[in-house]
C-alpha cells in the first residue's frame, strides 16, 4: 500500500516536469502541455490528502472535480489563442509574436 | 513498502509526461499526454476516488487531447521540428532538478512519512449531495465560467468574412 509522500513526490516530479517545458518550449502547443502536466500534479495532490484525512470527507474530491472543469475551460480559450495567433503571423513559436496588435 | 501498482502507474505517467514534450513528432506528443492524463486518472482509482478518475478521463482524454489533436492537424508545419534550444535547455534541466529535489527534500523532512492512510468512506453519492448542498454557488459560478471560456473561444477563432476577403492577414 502507497502512502502520501509517494503520491506527494510524484506531483513534485511532474510539477518540476512542467516548469521544465514552460521554461525550454517555445512551441505554444508544448507550453499548453506542460501546463496541463501541471494542473494535473495539483489535482493527484488535492486527492491523496482529501484520501488521508482523519476524519473522510469528499471535499478533496470535489475541489479536483472544479479544478478539472476549469482546467478544460482554459484549454479551449488556449487553443482558440493558438488559432487565431496561426491566423495572424503563420508560427506558433511565441517569439514570434512580438505584437499585440490586429 | 511501495505497491508495485503504484510503481507501475508512475513510471507510466512520469515516462509519457516526458515524452509529450520531448518527442519530435507534435501528435504523438499529444498521444502521449493522453497516456500520462490516463495514468493520473490510474492514481485517483488507486486512491479510491473512481468517481473523479471518471470525470479526469471524461473531460481529459474524451475532450481536451481530442481538441488539442484537431488543433494540431490544422496548424501544424514542418518548420517547427527544427527549434534550437541550446542553452536555454540545460537551464531547464537545472531548474527542472532544482524544483525537484527541494520540493522532496522539503516533504521527506516533513514528516508526511509518517501519515498513514486511512479507512475510505466516501462515496459518490457524498460527493453529488456535496456539489448539490454547500458548493452550489460554486457550481453555478463554474457553469457560467464554462460557458463564458467556450463562447470566447468561439469568437476567438471565428472567420469574419471580411478578414477573408483580404487575404486573411488582419
Amino acid at each position: 500500500m502507497a502512502v502520501i509522500i509517494d503520491y506527494v513526490i510524484v506531483s513534485a516530479i511532474l510539477l518540476a516536469i512542467g516548469i521544465y517545458g514552460l521554461t525550454v518550449k517555445r512551441n505554444f502547443i508544448r507550453m499548453l502541455f506542460a501546463v496541463e502536466i501541471i494542473v494535473n500534479a495539483a489535482n493527484l495532490n488535492l486527492v491523496a490528502f482529501s484520501r488521508n484525512l482523519p476524519v473522510p470527507n469528499a471535499t478533496g474530491q470535489t475541489l479536483a472535480l472544479f479544478s478539472i472543469a476549469i482546467a478544460a475551460a482554459e484549454v479551449a480559450v488556449g487553443l482558440a489563442l493558438i488559432i487565431v495567433a496561426y491566423r495572424l503571423y503563420k508560427e506558433i513559436d511565441v517569439k514570434e509574436f512580438r505584437s499585440m496588435s490586429g | 513498502m511501495v505497491d508495485p501498482a503504484f510503481l507501475a502507474v508512475s513510471v507510466i505517467t512520469i515516462g509519457s509526461a516526458i515524452i509529450a514534450l520531448e518527442f519530435r513528432e507534435i501528435i504523438y506528443g499529444a498521444i502521449a499526454l493522453a497516456i500520462s492524463l490516463l495514468g493520473i486518472a490510474m492514481f485517483f482509482v488507486l486512491l479510491e476516488a473512481t468517481f473523479v478518475a471518471m470525470f479526469q478521463i471524461a473531460v481529459y482524454v474524451g475532450a481536451v487531447v481530442v481538441l488539442v489533436i484537431f488543433t494540431i492537424m490544422l496548424v501544424r508545419r514542418q518548420a517547427w521540428m527544427a527549434v534550437p534550444e541550446g542553452r536555454r535547455k540545460i537551464m531547464g534541466v537545472v531548474i527542472m532538478f532544482v524544483t525537484m529535489f527541494g520540493l522532496g527534500t522539503v516533504f521527506i523532512t516533513s514528516g508526511l512519512t509518517n501519515w498513514h492512510m486511512e479507512e475510505s468512506t466516501v462515496t459518490f453519492a457524498q460527493i453529488g449531495e456535496q456539489i448539490l448542498t454547500y458548493y452550489s454557488p460554486a457550481l453555478i459560478a463554474m457553469a457560467l465560467t464554462l460557458a463564458a471560456a467556450v463562447i470566447g473561444a468561439l469568437v476567438l477563432a471565428k472567420v469574419d468574412l471580411g478578414e477573408r476577403v483580404d487575404g486573411g492577414n488582419h
